[in-house]
């Protein structure tokens, strides 16, 4: 079985800013690969890419066994198959919990509205918030919207789940409570790409950690070679910033 | 809301000090309901507002729907499509509204003879064409401005949950965007309500028309504008009031929205 994730000599720019520089990243079914980098390393870039958000301009991108031009009729091959969860949560504002639970599954997976109710609430369980389904998102707190998030993502039975910096924009004591939802698909066997500086994190659950620096993949290693013995010398620079602070 | 209550007070002052006053600078008896001719007066004058409103609402209505069809091409990622709406806003924007009226109400016709087709431009719709057209430019502004607003993450969020560019469009984008939409979209009725008034110049029988036709035939221009600015302050103060209303509904809405 080939991997679910290929990317060949992908570059993206953004005008004659060469934001992804020839990466090379495969992972397969099933595989958690953890990325870290600095600031503006291209990080955000790579999974964009991948969830098709940003179309890349060189090489080839292979997700889920459909080779991914910027022909918008590929991406619909891997539509809702690959989800996404985003910093800033991004929950619909106008709509009710349940309700930005349904929307996709009912809309573009064509569910009868109790078929998605059946999953919205599965889903609700799995990131421990059912007694949240009827509020607006604006009233819950950072943690439990972005479990939400996390519930509307794998309310459309995701086969990749894609995790942008899902703890960044959450107060210190919520990050364990979106965590450990995450740590728990991962063990169900999730393939997961997540982007996050919570080391702790990767230790737990990677099966592999990227390191990303101007664009390129300079480092990719098993959590514990990594943390131990960095190979490169920004890697070793960053691990000292982000571990020792 | 005071500023208003308190002009509207010394207006009412003035008023009475117009009616009482024996100086025969005031000469009420044009529109005094309590004589026959006075009375026939204030009939012809306020029988304006039928045709004031109509007009209004048939161009607000026609100026909603131009409006939203003018603003999609901006959101587009087509230079083409977007220069089309630019184009369309600067040029329809830079248009006195008089000048406008009098080429719909002269030109158009002959535009039409020469083409071979009998259409006629009668006052009313000349004033409705005018009217939607020339602020469907402003509609597409803030139709434009209201969609824009919507944070580029819950496109996104959308795209990632499988659905289209239209489904996010009617699901996600435009509800949230109605909220910043209506508020400036009901305030723009007013300005159409008070620009009707130039359709007197083209002979339609509206509120101002009215006016300028008793101040003809009884030569009493004070109090008969003064009316006239009654008639419209009257209107306008129910469509803000209007408004008001629901700028406080949609207010209460958003507030548990983030
Ligand atoms: N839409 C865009 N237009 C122009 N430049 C962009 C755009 N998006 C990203 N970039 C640039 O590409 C580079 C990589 O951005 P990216 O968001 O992928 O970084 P990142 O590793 O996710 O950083 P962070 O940790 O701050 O999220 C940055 O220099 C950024 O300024
Ligand atoms: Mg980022």
């Amino acid at each position: 079985m080939g991997p679910v994730i290929e990317m060949r000599e992908v570059s993206k720019y953004f005008g004659s800013f060469k934001a992804l520089n020839s990466v090379n990243l495969e992972v397969s079914k099933g595989e958690k690969v953890v990325v870290c980098g600095p600031s503006g390393s291209g990080k955000s870039t790579l999974v964009r890419c991948i969830s098709r958000l940003e179309k890349h301009d060189e090489g080839t991108l292979e997700v889920l066994g459909s080779i991914l031009t910027n022909d918008e009729k590929t991406s619909r091959a891997i539509k809702s198959k690959v989800s996404m969860v985003f910093q800033q949560f991004n929950l619909f504002p106008h709509l009710s919990v349940l309700d930005n639970l349904i929307l996709g599954p009912t809309k573009a997976l064509g569910l009868s509205r109790k078929d998605a109710l059946d999953r919205a609430y599965m889903f609700l369980e799995r990131v421990k918030i059912p007694e949240q389904a009827d509020k607006k998102p604006g009233l819950l707190s950072g943690g439990q919207q972005q479990r939400v998030a996390i519930a509307r993502a794998l309310c459309l039975e995701p086969e990749i789940m894609l995790f942008d910096e899902p703890t960044s924009a959450l107060d210190p004591e919520m990050i364990a409570e979106v965590l450990d939802v995450i740590l728990d698909l991962a063990k169900e066997g999730m393939t997961m790409v997540v982007v996050t500086h919570e080391m702790g994190f990767a230790r737990k659950a990677a099966d592999r950690v990227i390191f990303m620096d101007e664009g390129e993949i300079l480092e990719e290693n098993t959590p514990t070679n990594f943390f131990k013995k960095p190979q490169t010398e920004r890697s070793k620079l960053f691990l000292n910033q982000v571990l020792n602070y | 809301m005071n500023f208003c209550i308190r002009l509207f007070i010394v207006s009412i002052f003035l008023l009475l000090a117009g009616c009482s006053g024996e100086s025969g600078n005031w000469g009420w008896y044009v529109i005094d309901p309590s004589t026959k001719s006075g009375w026939t007066n204030i009939k012809f004058l306020v029988g304006g507002f039928g045709a004031t409103i109509l007009v209004s609402l048939l161009a607000a209505f026609i100026s909603i729907i131009l409006g939203l069809i003018v603003a999609l091409p901006s959101l587009s990622s087509s230079w083409i499509l977007r220069s089309c709406n630019r184009i369309y806003v600067e040029f329809i924007r830079a248009i006195p509204l008089l000048p406008m009226l009098f080429w719909v109400f002269y030109g158009l016709p002959v535009i039409f003879k020469s083409l071979g087709l009998q259409v006629e431009i009668d006052a009313f719709w000349g004033a409705v064409i005018t009217l939607a057209v020339s602020d469907s430019a402003f509609t597409a502004e803030i139709y434009r401005a209201g969609i824009q607003s919507i944070a580029k993450g819950q496109r996104e969020a959308a795209q990632t949950i499988g659905l289209s560019y239209f489904q996010s469009m009617r699901y996600v984008i435009f509800p949230q965007a109605l909220r910043r939409i209506l508020p400036p979209l009901a305030n723009q009725f007013i300005y159409i309500v008070k620009m009707s008034a130039f359709a007197s110049v083209i002979g339609m029988q509206e509120l101002t028309r009215r006016a300028n036709e008793i101040v003809v035939t009884e030569y009493r221009p004070l109090e008969i504008y003064t009316l006239l600015i009654f008639e419209y302050l009257v209107l306008v103060l129910v469509i803000s009031f209007g408004v008001r209303w629901l700028e406080k509904k949609l207010g209460s809405n958003e507030s548990n929205m983030n």
